[in-house]
């Protein structure tokens, strides 16, 4: 019984391993054609066997950031909400039903977001630029809609239950000792919020963040239906861009040439390196809470 | 000499402990920042709430167009008619076929988290991270790692490849929830085998497992619920052609719903836009149930160990 018991975890971490090797075996092509100048290289012309990753990576990077900017404060918000603030028959349904956002399906999400979303940024979009179009990220619109912006939206809705689920449960293990104490010096609620619970569980945030920011870094199909597939690297976000994930889903059922095959690979590989270095960085500054990816 | 100083104290500070408290400015001035971080954190909240009414609702006045029982219990014929009985079969194949992997991996994996190793133990923690890391993985790289794994050494796409993939996306998430579920199992039954002389892997078997069946059930349903939903690693590793029948060889392509909306969305067919979004709508009333039926039987399983 032990025996089967830690073949099982050894052939789990055997299978990350694995990950690794297939994934730089695959790309072994593109890694040998193009090194390490894949990663900073922007051009993508499959017909020519120019492919680098700068224009991906970019875009992944805009999409996750502007995904972790809009769901952190909303999603820590909805935390103190759940744990601190609503009754306890509010609590029991409005918690479970922020979870079930988390299991809607990408693919749900990506259609949604294409049929629904984009029009509506569509129309928000000339807006936003003629208000704020002094400030770069806030250019030009693009015409239809589909857009970097439609695309952080949609991370957004899709790691807010991540976060709000998470901090919530962190928030529920402050001590109501310090609170109640807090609130017989007189502190209010939110005294209470910013002096005691947020500077007590400040490490399990930030690493309920960093878990978001994985997922949002590897999110494909949700993201492939609403940023348009252009290798674009452009201050604004309202114009079409890709991540790495979704380039791979648009690209990979058709490629052109085993180099661009690979290069997929290739993206793949780095896409992996992002993701384990975000799950080492969450667990490591959790640091004495376990915060994990949970079931929701 | 002590009536005049009396006098003077109340003449400069008028106390009169009966009158109701006033706020200075100071506090009224906290009692307003305390209250807008309410009033925004309950908007926040039904801002999330909202999002998911607008997503349920948008897919299901969309769906309920092309809803009939024909459209669940017909193969599709045709370019955009007919039903997907076909991809609601393969969905499920391939779901339980990833699942008999997953699960009993997982369930070994959460016994060995809680019974053979010390939580502080440093091989537990490198599994925790290990496991951590793999619930990590984006789906779609899961998919490129099944299509080197399986996929090119077959030469063939096949529902089986599909279905390592989503076993790969449900292992973390059943080992998990297993050592969740079997942390709650009171001590007490294990010192009572273990006083009985009953061997470790005895004490596994037919009292550890038993007492946290509910919890191990549920969270396999969370996560072939979750599973379910997945779309990159299907596009991958399962083949996009053989779609139009009902197909029970996993070896070969097998259709499935999340691939059946991701290709009509595609047509340039407004009828198989109407169709994706039944799929779309049968995919997330069947996800969501199963979502909601697991997390209530946890509940319930949860209240009955605590007790």
């Amino acid at each position: 019984m032990y025996g089967l018991c830690a073949l099982a975890g050894v052939l789990i971490v055997i299978t990350l391993a694995d990950v690794i090797y297939q994934l730089a075996n695959n790309g072994s092509l593109a890694i040998s054609h193009f090194g390490l100048g894949f990663i900073t290289s922007t051009e993508w012309k499959p017909g020519f066997s120019k492919e680098g990753a700068g224009a991906l990576l970019f875009g992944t990077l805009v999409t996750s950031l502007m995904a972790i900017v809009l769901a952190t404060p909303l999603g820590i918000a909805i935390g103190l909400y759940l744990s601190m603030m609503a009754p306890v028959r509010v609590r029991a349904i409005v918690g479970p039903l922020v979870e079930l956002l988390a299991a809607v399906p990408s693919i749900v999400y990506g259609f949604w977001g294409l049929v629904v979303l984009v029009p509506f940024v569509d129309g928000l979009e000339p807006g936003l630029h003629s208000a704020l179009g002094f400030i770069p990220i806030f250019g030009p619109a693009s015409p239809v809609g589909i857009s970097v912006f439609a695309a952080g939206l949609v991370l957004t809705v899709m790691i807010l239950p991540i976060i709000s689920a998470l901090t919530r449960d962190l928030f529920l293990t402050v001590p109501v000792e310090l609170k109640d104490g807090a609130a017989a010096l007189g502190a209010t609620q939110w005294e209470i919020i910013r002096g005691i619970v947020l500077p007590t569980t400040v490490s399990g945030c930030a690493s309920a963040v960093v878990l978001g920011l994985g997922r949002a870094f590897g999110e494909a199909i949700a993201v492939s239906f609403v940023i348009g597939d252009a290798n674009n690297v452009n201050k604004s976000l309202f114009q079409p861009g890709t991540t790495a994930a979704a380039r791979i889903a648009d690209q990979f059922i058709a490629p052109v040439n085993p180099l661009h095959l690979s290069a997929m690979f290739y993206a793949g590989l780095l896409l992996v390196i992002i993701g384990m270095l975000t799950s080492v960085a969450a667990s490591t500054i959790a640091g004495r809470f376990d915060v994990t990816q949970r079931v929701i | 000499m002590s009536a005049t100083s009396e006098t003077a104290f109340f003449d400069t500070m008028p106390f009169d402990p009966t009158a109701p408290l006033t706020p200075s400015g100071n506090l009224r001035r906290r009692a307003a920042v305390s209250r807008t971080v309410q009033v925004s954190a309950t908007v926040a909240a039904l801002f999330a709430v909202a999002v998911l009414v607008i997503v349920l609702f948008g897919v299901a006045k969309r769906g309920a167009a092309a809803l009939s029982l024909s459209f669940i219990f017909e193969n599709p014929s045709g370019l955009a008619s007919g039903g997907i009985f076909n991809a609601i079969i393969g969905t499920v194949e391939i779901v339980i076929a990833g699942a008999l992997i997953a699960l009993p991996l997982g369930i070994l994996t959460g016994l060995y988290l809680t019974e053979f190793s010390g939580a502080r133990s440093r091989t537990a923690r490198l599994l925790k991270l290990a496991l951590d890391m793999m619930a990590g993985l984006p789906t779609i790289v899961v998919g490129l790692f099944v299509y080197g794994l399986i996929v090119i050494p077959q030469h063939r796409e096949s529902g089986f490849a599909g279905a390592v993939a989503l076993s790969i996306v449900m292992l973390p998430i059943m080992a998990r929830t297993s050592q969740e579920v079997l942390l709650l199992v009171p001590n007490s039954l294990r010192e009572a085998a273990d006083a009985l002389g009953v061997s470790r892997w005895r004490t596994v078997l037919s009292v550890i497992i038993p007492a946290a069946t509910a919890g191990i059930v549920t969270g396999a349903i969370l996560a072939t619920a979750r599973a379910a939903g997945e779309t990159a690693p299907l596009l991958i590793c399962n083949s996009l052609y053989a779609q139009d029948s009902t197909s029970l060889n996993l070896f070969h392509g097998v259709p499935s719903i999340s691939m059946f909306i991701y290709q009509s969305y595609d047509l340039p067919l407004p009828d198989a836009v109407t169709r994706a979004w039944g799929a779309a709508f049968v995919l997330m009333m069947l996800i969501l149930i199963a979502n909601i039926g697991a997390r209530l039987l946890l509940a319930r399983s949860r209240a009955k160990m605590r007790r």
